[in-house]
C-alpha cells in the first residue's frame, strides 16, 4: 500500500507488480508508475510523448 | 551456448513486457531488465550489459532507435535490429521498402510544403489520409474529406507542429470492411493474426478497436513474411487493409503490442518471441 501522489488516496497494486509498471489510482484515476516494490513507491507516470508507441 | 542471457531494454512495463518477462522466467532464462532512463552509453567501448542478446521494448521510438544503433555497432545482438526500428519507426521509410520489394501498399505521396501537400491530396482524391511520418497508436492521423478540411489540417501542421510535421505524408484512403488485419510475424512465420473491428475508420485496439481471430492463410502468411523481410525481419506486427482490389500492407510495427491477441488467437505470442530471441542469441545476432 502506498499513497497516490496526486490525491493522497491509498493505492494497493498487488503482489505481482513490478518496477516500471503503470497503474491507475482507483480514486482520482491518475496514471502512476511503480518506482519501487519493497517498500511500494509510486510516482506520477510520464505523459505520453510524440514518439511513444509500438 | 546452452543458456543465453537476455537483457530486456524498457522503461515502462506494459502488459506485454510483463508477459515477456514471465515467459523468460518460466524458461529459467537469466534475464536482466535494462531501464532506458538509467543507462549511459560510453560510446567508445562495448556496453558491459552482461547479456547475450537484448530484447528492445522501449515505448519511446527515439530511445529504441539510438540504443539499438549503439548496441549494434558494438556487436551486441538485438531484437529487433536498428535497421528494423529505423524503417518501421518511419512511415516513409516503411513505404519505400514495401515499394522496393513489390509489396502492395496504399498509394502514397510525399511533399514538403503546404501548397504541394494540398496538390498531393487533390491528386489522390478525397477522402485522403494525412499521417505524421513518426507516431503510433493512430495519433494525429487525419482523414480529410474535402478541400477545406485538407487546408485546415495542413495549416495546423505547418503552424503548430514541429519540423517533422512539415514532411507531408499523404495516402489514399482505402475503404475497408469495418476492420483491418493485424498479423504477427516472428522470424519467417506469421504466427497469428487478428481482425480489428471498429465503427471508427481508425481500428487500432489502442483506440478501442475490437479483436477477433483471423485465420492465417498461406496467402496472408506469404504477404506478411515478405513485408517483414522488406523492413529487415525479426519480430514485427503487420497492419493490412483489405482493399477492393486486394490486401494492402499499411504499416509494420517493430515493438508490437499483443495483449489483446493471445486469448483471441490461442497463440502464446510472448513464448514465440522468447523462442526467437534465444535463437538470435545462440546465432550471435545472425
Amino acid at each position: 500500500m502506498a499513497k497516490c501522489p496526486e490525491c493522497d488516496a491509498e493505492v494497493n497494486v498487488g503482489a505481482e507488480a513490478v518496477k516500471g509498471e503503470v497503474v491507475s489510482c482507483p480514486d482520482c484515476g491518475a496514471e502512476l508508475e511503480v518506482t519501487g516494490t519493497s517498500p511500494l513507491a509510486l510516482a506520477l507516470a510520464p505523459e505520453v510523448e510524440e514518439d511513444w508507441g509500438e | 551456448m546452452n543458456n543465453p542471457s537476455v537483457g530486456v531494454l524498457l522503461s515502462r512495463v506494459r502488459v506485454e513486457e510483463k508477459l515477456l518477462l514471465e515467459a523468460l522466467e518460466a524458461r529459467h532464462v537469466p534475464t536482466k531488465v535494462i531501464d532506458d532512463r538509467e543507462i549511459v552509453f560510453a560510446l567508445e567501448k562495448k556496453p558491459e550489459l552482461g547479456v547475450d542478446v537484448v530484447l528492445e521494448r522501449c515505448i519511446q521510438h527515439s530511445r529504441a532507435l539510438y540504443a539499438l544503433w549503439v548496441l549494434g555497432v558494438h556487436g551486441i545482438p538485438t531484437v529487433n535490429t536498428f535497421e528494423v526500428a529505423d524503417v518501421c519507426g518511419n512511415k516513409l521509410l516503411t513505404t519505400m521498402r514495401l515499394i522496393r520489394d513489390g509489396i502492395p501498399s496504399p498509394r502514397t505521396r510525399l511533399a514538403f510544403t503546404p501548397e504541394s501537400a494540398l496538390a498531393a491530396v487533390e491528386e489522390l482524391g478525397y477522402p485522403a489520409v494525412l499521417k505524421p511520418i513518426v507516431g503510433s497508436w493512430g495519433r494525429l492521423i487525419s482523414k480529410v474529406n474535402d478541400r477545406e478540411a485538407a487546408e485546415s489540417i495542413v495549416e495546423h501542421k505547418d503552424v503548430l507542429g514541429t519540423y517533422i510535421h512539415s514532411i507531408y505524408y499523404v495516402q489514399e484512403y482505402v475503404p475497408k470492411p469495418g476492420r483491418d488485419i493485424r498479423a504477427f510475424v516472428v522470424g519467417d512465420e506469421t504466427i497469428a493474426a487478428i481482425y480489428r473491428y471498429s465503427d471508427h475508420w481508425i481500428t487500432n485496439t489502442a483506440r478501442g478497436g475490437k479483436a477477433t481471430k483471423c485465420v492465417v492463410t498461406p496467402e496472408l502468411n506469404d504477404l506478411c513474411v515478405r513485408a517483414a523481410r522488406a523492413v529487415g525481419g525479426g519480430v514485427v506486427a503487420i497492419d493490412i487493409l483489405e482493399g477492393p482490389e486486394g490486401p494492402l500492407v499499411n504499416e509494420v510495427n517493430y515493438t508490437m503490442e499483443f495483449r489483446n491477441s493471445i486469448d483471441t488467437t490461442g497463440v502464446n505470442i510472448p513464448d514465440r518471441v522468447v523462442d526467437y530471441v534465444l535463437t538470435v542469441a545462440k546465432n550471435g545476432g545472425k
